[in-house]
């Protein structure tokens, strides 16, 4: 039963090691160039998805704040509270009524999610597809050169000269 | 405009590449001459930054668009970074001046392309060097290593297939390093590398941060070809042109190495580093592994480049193992190091080069009397050979000195013996290529050299150029009668001039080396490592 709790109180952190961890033996021990290539793709998305679900809270909202712009400084220490107290299942429009007659609460941070992680792997997902790009631009190549992708047989042609 | 000199350092070469691919569709000739000026600018620029550092003696930290430190993305200018901008805005500038023949037969119709990529990876390189953010740094290695992989898969046709192993051990490194970042945020909720050196040792005993440190130097040593990781280096190299080669070879893995000391000392400290973790004994082990290892496979080559790649797997064992002896003249040793082995690196594949443009094939026995057709390229080759060996007036010996040193000092006897087996190593090495140039009869090639040079020529403008043929004439008659091929004489003066002045630093760098240290690395090193 500890073993259970342990597990599931760290899912996230599972589900990426594994995810990792197929996407690490794939790279490593497929013979196919092209499965190579997609288990690359699975070790990167791994590690985004391990951004993503630490910039994740429970119960927490998008950090935006609504009217912040009305009333300058102050107008933005009113917003924001209600919005989470809601429960993560509300939609968008509720949360943001909600926020919009909050009026006197201080904004927390703890009511807000993390965007920094996010928008890291906002950039992290473009190195990810510029990667793959030039991985299957290369393959190509490779497909021409050789007339196969799998490695054994290139590997065949290679040492027959 | 010099306080915005950290961001030309960058932006200069980054808006080029733009620059230069759009120009590729108008002109020919025009990306090369924009990457040059491009590459100057940012030389230049990085001079006078390691000339103020070196005057102010205090670190220039820019902030990126205004926003300051913690927040904001700063881009910090102290010693080591500046001396390391100057370095790899040096050996990217002269690379492309040296090779500009070689890369207009090279890459015919593919100048845009090609330019735009040597200037980005320049503009990657440059910007891992000078940021102060540990996820700057990740995205800026993916630009270097992404520009890295196209430039290398432009090579032979053997080229691709090299690159995509490249390819999956680089990403395999980055993606490592990007993870290691992720559990520092968690732990500390800073990438700030500043920032975060204030934060670290007050949790010096959170096995996240040790998580963090553990992943990141493997992601590192990955990327810079330590031995059991080496795999994918030779077969890059070698398969690359030799312009591209030029420059990554020398830059990559020293840069790599660099990144490895800002992380160990600026951003987790020398008190965790070495203090707390104290990686020594199996550091230095590893790195002795791929000393040995870089210098055995490097005698069993017969290709020239391929040879000069094992080599560098082993100058990657010098710094390593030198920078984690963790006392001042070992970390000074693997710092000189970086210096000096980028430019007798460039020393060697622009020699490399100037052989394969003139003889048509990368066999050393296609080397054969070369120190009779080419007397100073020969000379300079022969300068750079004595300097991977470490013959004293030139600066590899200064560095090994160094490193020995800090070897004996921290009493890693095993270190030192594989320093000293390495330089015998490569005495062979060397000596051996020597005695192909300088005693085997140059005939013997020519009929071999044959084939290759059409292979060559074919690609676009034939080699020889009249002037060649009609004084070849003049002083060689037997050997051009007899086949009327190509004729081997020194490469043009663009070509030569270049190749020659690295030589020629080579024995200055050894010669003020006693100042750079004591003027610059001195100071790059934190008070807390004796």
């Amino acid at each position: 039963m500890e073993l259970f709790s342990f597990i599931v109180a760290k899912a996230d952190y599972w589900a990426y090691v594994i995810l990792m961890m197929v996407g690490l033996y794939a790279l490593i021990a497929k013979n196919n160039l092209v499965k190579k290539i997609v288990g690359m793709t699975i070790f990167q998305t791994a590690i985004i998805l391990f951004y993503v679900s630490i910039g994740y809270k429970k119960g927490a909202t998008i950090p935006i704040l609504h009217h912040g712009s009305d009333h300058g400084g102050e107008a933005l220490a009113a917003h924001g509270a209600h919005a989470a107290a809601h429960g993560t299942q509300e939609v968008a429009e509720q949360a943001a009524h909600a926020v919009a007659h909050a009026g006197e609460a201080a904004v927390k941070a703890m009511d807000y999610i993390n965007p920094l992680p996010h928008v890291l792997m906002l950039t992290a997902i473009v190195v990810g597809v510029a990667t793959l790009g030039v991985a299957l631009a290369l393959a190509m190549k490779v497909y021409k050169e050789y007339g196969t992708l799998e490695e054994d047989e290139i590997n065949q042609q290679l040492r027959n000269g | 405009m010099t306080s915005n000199l950290p961001a030309l350092v960058i932006i200069v070469p980054l808006l080029a590449s733009l620059v230069a691919a759009g120009a590729g569709w108008f002109n020919r000739k025009a990306p090369f001459y924009i990457a040059v000026i491009a590459l100057l600018i940012s030389f230049i620029s990085s001079v006078l930054l390691l000339a103020q550092v070196v005057a102010t003696g205090v670190a220039i930290e820019y902030q990126m668009a205004g926003w300051p430190a913690p927040v904001g993305i700063v881009y910090v200018i102290d010693h080591l970074s500046a001396m390391v901008l100057v370095v790899i805005t040096f050996v990217a500038f002269v690379n492309l001046i040296g090779n500009r023949q070689a890369v207009e037969t090279e890459f015919k119709n593919k100048e845009g392309a090609f330019n735009a990529l040597y200037v980005l990876f320049t503009a990657g390189l440059v910007g891992m060097t000078a940021t102060g953010d540990a996820f700057n740094l990740y995205v800026l290695l993916e630009i270097a290593s992404l520009s890295g992989y196209a430039l290398i898969g432009l090579g032979s046709s053997r080229a691709p297939l090299a690159t995509l192993n490249y390819l999956f051990l680089g990403t395999i490194g980055a993606t490592f390093y990007l993870l290691g970042v992720g559990y520092l945020y968690i732990a500390t909720g800073s990438l700030n590398m500043a920032d975060l050196a204030t934060i670290i040792p007050s949790m010096m005993n959170s096995s996240t941060i040790l998580f963090a440190f553990i992943i990141c130097l493997t992601g590192l040593l990955v990327k810079m070809a330590i031995f059991p990781v080496h795999g994918w280096l030779p077969g890059a190299y070698s398969e690359s042109s030799t312009v591209s080669a030029g420059l990554i070879a020398p830059l990559t893995t020293k840069v790599t190495i660099y990144i490895m000391v800002r992380i160990c000392l600026t951003l987790f400290t020398p008190e965790y580093t070495f203090g707390y973790i104290d990686p020594t004994d199996i550091m230095v082990a590893i790195a002795v592994a791929s000393i040995i290892f870089g210098s055995l496979s490097a005698l069993a080559q017969k290709d020239f480049k391929r040879m000069l790649s094992y080599i560098i797997i082993a100058e990657v064992g010098y710094m390593v193992g030198g920078f984690f002896l963790g006392n001042r003249m070992g970390v000074s040793g693997a710092i000189l190091h970086i210096v000096n082995d980028a430019a007798m690196t460039l020393a060697l594949f622009m020699a490399a080069g100037i052989f394969i443009w003139k003889t048509g094939d990368e066999k050393q026995s296609s080397l054969k009397g070369l120190y009779a057709k080419m007397p100073f390229t020969m000379a300079g080759f022969t300068l750079a050979a004595l300097s991977v060996v470490g013959v004293p007036p030139t600066c590899g010996f200064f560095s090994k000195w160094y490193l020995i040193s800090g070897g004996i000092a921290a009493g890693q006897y095993l270190f030192v013996g594989a320093l000293i087996f390495s330089s015998l190593i490569n005495a062979v090495l060397f000596f051996r290529i020597f005695e192909i140039a300088l005693f085997e009869p140059f005939k013997s090639h020519h009929h071999a050299g044959d084939e290759e040079d059409k292979v060559e020529s074919h690609h676009g403008e034939t080699i020889v150029d009249p002037g060649v043929i009609e004084s070849a004439q003049q002083y060689s008659g037997s050997d051009s009668h007899d086949h009327g091929a190509i004729v081997i004489k020194e490469p043009p003066l663009p070509m030569l001039v270049p190749f020659l002045g690295v030589c020629v630093l080579l024995l200055i760098l050894g010669l003020y080396s006693g100042s750079i240290v004591n003027n610059i690395i001195h100071f790059a090193i934190p008070a807390g490592i004796i």
